[in-house]
């Protein structure tokens, strides 16, 4: 493709979502029916504008790809976990019912049963891309359907592997020709059993790699701060894998999400999903167009009655099972509407199914064209099909109670900087039972922190996208505790812009940096180094001589009357010469209440009223004599 | 709505473990909107023991009736409200030689138990009424020359069912709206006692 056409062509696809993505949002289709729509419109079949569907789909499958990445990396093992009822029962429950369903029917319509049972288990699946987004969009990604939903796609995404492997065991021909069909595979010439094990190795291959090797080459070049690098890495490793896959005659999508699940539970999880996040959106649309683009008008219009029979026929079936299976896993009419008819499309797993099926011979085209047909335009059906459930399920379907929002995986509050600071108070917020999510931007230093079994990701906390990604639109507060002290400041300003909602609490360096900080708009201010300063001076009075009590109130007078000090000055902060003169009189006025108050507090309060005078305290404070006198008889 | 001939209520509520505690959430509940009282949590505000003396001093002269609520616990006040007395009750501001700022001013304590009756701690009743735990409070309203109130006592807080406790803080409530209105005369007047001081 020369250079003129590829711009050209570029040119009408963002033309075209750019023109109908906003428009379908303002009319409440959501984004997903946009994109499908301006690919209908600018493919071959309507306006002819894309010189090479075909060609763009390759590129666009690419988005596809990066998604399972980013589904991968968002799936850690421990959530998997604990998922696991709603995974493999609901979505175990939904895969089988499902593929038995849809064969029996192909079975009825005088299909043989190799045929049906191929179409069956390709009918089962739905479509992840379409789904989330959808549900993201609307909020209802944290309600009690939504992740169910997730759940049944999960299943759905999973289940595909042995769905690959077993495919082939269907064809009902076998030629020479198979070897070449199977994408050019390097191990097609292998028999079934020797295939099915090199898939299985390939997939063991990217696990034992991501565990092993990836995390030290991401800690190299994390440890080179060069964020386009690391980026660069990270698309490396997903282009890598999907190539490496297509080698062995995998789905690029599988294997990719096989290396997200592995690096979800490293420290580079949120690093790589804010920088890939961007490519797959983009992809991901370029996919939905490609979609849209694929609707192929002529054979709806040769056999018009007979496609729409088969959407019917695929969206009836899928509701029908998963509504009966949803209702049998006790969730509430209205929740199981919901889930089944969001789950109802085919899913873009169908196209690549269908055309592994094709290439190993198991179908033919003359029945996976007008399938593929009815998958697409199920897939367009299904924001339609989200109006239709939430329509049924009443107004508040996106305000869920708000505890139910609450995952165990969202953290309430974010520690940016994990060093000697952010460790002790990410310490004291563990140990009280609060969860928090650490970002630190030392590679080494995460390492450090993750062996003694505390989660922290590697990023630059002044990203606000790593820090959306670190869970900033759910969580209540945000401790910032770098030590940097411009961009400790930058990060204040730009949390308060992007995340409203958020309490921020920041660590000044001192006095000055406190009052910046406030200016910015941080909640909380602490000074460094007040604290461990006090408590010090505090250790020296005792050793002077004074009883603990009497240093311990001491120190308490003294922090009190300091914050008082700090009060009082901010309003001449800035103006440097006002501050110096204020500095020295605010500070004497300051002390003089000290000194004063000191014989009201510091001896102790039992002593003072009863029978000291104030005057008495110069001389009492001089020793560990017993300073509080007993009460009045 | 704020009329100069309410008295204004300082309700000094002390509670180490208010997170726990039903009856003390029922009856703060039942009474913060009162107009013109203002809330006064010890233990939130001064979460380190370190008591603002002037600032406390300047409470309580803005208001007239004086509320202590808190738990009995092992017979008498949680410490901070104790602390809060050796600091805020000066000689020369609540008592002594010039110490009148509290002078006439209404003190009502406001007492709740977790268990049962004294019975069930097997004490005696008749010789452990809360009344007479309390004459130590009474004893140092008599000191600033304030009007002793009857205290307002919840026996039993932890095993109250959610009738009782919605009547109990609706009696609070009640009562101070009486005692907001002047309505309730005291159950002694400072001037019987404090001469004694």
């Amino acid at each position: 493709m020369d250079h003129g056409t590829w711009l050209a062509q570029a040119c009408i696809f963002l033309a075209a979502a750019v023109v109908s993505v906003p428009l379908a949002k303002r009319l409440g289709l959501g984004s997903v029916l946009g994109y499908l729509l301006a690919g209908a419109l600018i493919g071959p079949h309507v306006l002819g504008l894309l010189g090479e569907p075909e060609g763009v789909m390759h590129v666009a499958e690419f988005g596809v790809v990066i998604m399972l990445f980013l589904i991968g990396l968002e799936i850690r093992p421990s959530y998997l976990w604990q998922m696991r009822a709603a995974i493999l029962g609901l979505g175990g429950a939904q895969v089988v019912v499902t593929t038995l369903a849809v064969a029996g029917v192909a079975l009825a319509c005088g299909l043989v049963w190799q045929h049906a049972l191929a179409i069956g288990m390709i009918a089962a699946m739905s479509s992840t891309a379409i789904v989330l987004q959808s549900l993201r969009e609307r909020g209802l990604d944290s309600s009690q359907p939504g992740r169910a939903a997730f759940s049944v796609l999960l299943f759905q995404d999973i289940a595909v592997i042995p769905m690959l492997a077993l495919l082939p065991l269907l064809a009902t021909q076998r030629s020479a020709a198979q070897a070449e069909a199977v994408h050019a595979s390097l191990i097609a010439s292998l028999p079934d059993w020797a295939q099915a094990l090199v898939v299985l190795g390939a997939v063991g291959g990217i696990v034992v790699a991501g565990r092993y090797a990836l995390r030290p080459v991401f800690r190299y070049i994390a440890s080179t701060g060069l964020r386009e690098i690391f980026t660069a890495t990270a698309l490396l490793l997903v282009v890598g894998v999907a190539l490496l896959m297509q080698a062995v005659g995998l789905s690029a999508a599988l294997g990719a999400f096989v290396a997200g699940v592995v690096l979800a539970d490293s420290e580079f999880r949120h690093e790589l999903e804010s920088d890939i996040e961007p490519f797959r959106g983009l992809l991901l649309g370029l996919f939905f167009i490609s979609v849209g683009a694929s609707i192929d008008f002529a054979l709806l219009a040769a056999h018009p009655l007979l496609i729409l029979a088969l959407v019917a026929a695929l969206v009836l079936i899928k509701t029908g099972v998963l509504y009966l299976l949803a209702r049998l896993f006790q969730d509430s009419h209205a929740d199981a509407m919901l889930l089944a008819l969001c789950l109802a499309q085919g899913g873009e797993f169908a196209f690549v199914l269908f055309a592994f099926a094709e290439s190993a011979r198991v179908l033919d085209a003359g029945i996976t064209a007008p399938l593929v047909l009815a998958v697409a335009l199920s897939m367009a059906a299904t924001p339609l099909l989200f109006l239709v459930a939430q329509r049924l399920r009443g107004k508040p379907a996106a305000r869920q109670r708000p505890d139910e929002a609450i995952d165990n995986h969202h953290p309430q509050v974010i520690i940016a900087g994990f060093g000697r600071f952010g460790q002790i108070v990410g310490r004291l917020l563990r140990t009280n039972g609060y969860r928090s999510s650490v970002l630190d931007h030392s590679a080494d230093q995460i390492e450090l922190v993750r062996r003694f079994g505390n989660q922290a990701s590697y990023g630059d906390a002044s990203r606000m996208d790593l820090l959306r990604a670190a869970g900033a639109e759910t969580a209540q507060a945000i401790v910032i505790a770098i030590d940097d002290e411009e961009r400790a400041s930058q990060i204040v300003e730009s949390v308060r812009k992007h995340f409203p909602h958020l309490k921020v609490l920041a660590r000044a360096y001192d006095r000055r940096h406190l009052y910046e900080l406030r200016k910015m708009g941080a909640h909380v201010v602490e000074r460094e180094t007040f604290a461990g300063a006090v408590k010090l001076g505090e250790h020296a009075l005792r050793l002077l001589g004074m009883r603990a009590h009497q240093a311990h109130r001491a120190a308490q007078i003294f922090t009190h009357y300091d914050s008082d000090l700090i009060e009082r000055l901010e309003p001449y902060w800035g103006d440097l010469e006002n501050y110096r003169s204020q500095l020295g009189r605010q500070t004497a006025d300051v002390e003089e209440l000290m000194r004063q108050d000191g014989a009201a507090f510091h001896l102790g309060q039992a002593q003072h009223g009863w029978d000291a005078e104030p005057e008495a305290e110069a001389s009492s404070a001089t020793g560990g004599q017993m300073a509080t006198s007993p009460h009045r008889p | 709505m704020t009329s100069p001939k309410h008295a204004r209520i300082l309700l000094l509520f002390a509670h180490p473990a208010y997170q726990r505690s039903r009856i003390n959430h029922a009856l703060i509940e039942a009474v913060q909107d009162i107009d013109g009282l203002s809330l006064h949590d010890l233990y939130e505000q001064y979460a380190d023991g370190f008591i603002d003396a002037r600032r406390e001093q300047a409470l309580l002269q803005e208001h007239e009736v004086i509320v202590a609520q808190h738990p009995l616990y092992w017979f008498s006040c949680p410490p901070l409200l104790r602390l809060w007395q050796d600091t805020v009750l000066t000689n020369g501001f609540a008592y002594g030689q010039g110490g009148t700022a509290l002078a006439g001013k209404r003190w009502l304590s406001v007492v709740s138990t977790g268990g049962g009756t004294f019975d069930d701690l097997h004490c005696e009743p008749e010789r452990f009424a809360v009344e007479e735990l309390l004459h130590p409070f009474e004893a140092a309203s008599d000191l600033c020359g304030m009007h002793w109130e009857a205290p307002f006592v919840v026996h039993g807080g932890h095993a109250l069912g959610m009738e009782a406790l919605a009547q109990h803080a609706a009696d609070y409530r009640a009562r101070l709206l009486d005692l907001r209105e002047g309505l309730t005369p005291p159950l002694h007047a400072a001037h019987d006692r404090a001469a004694g001081a």
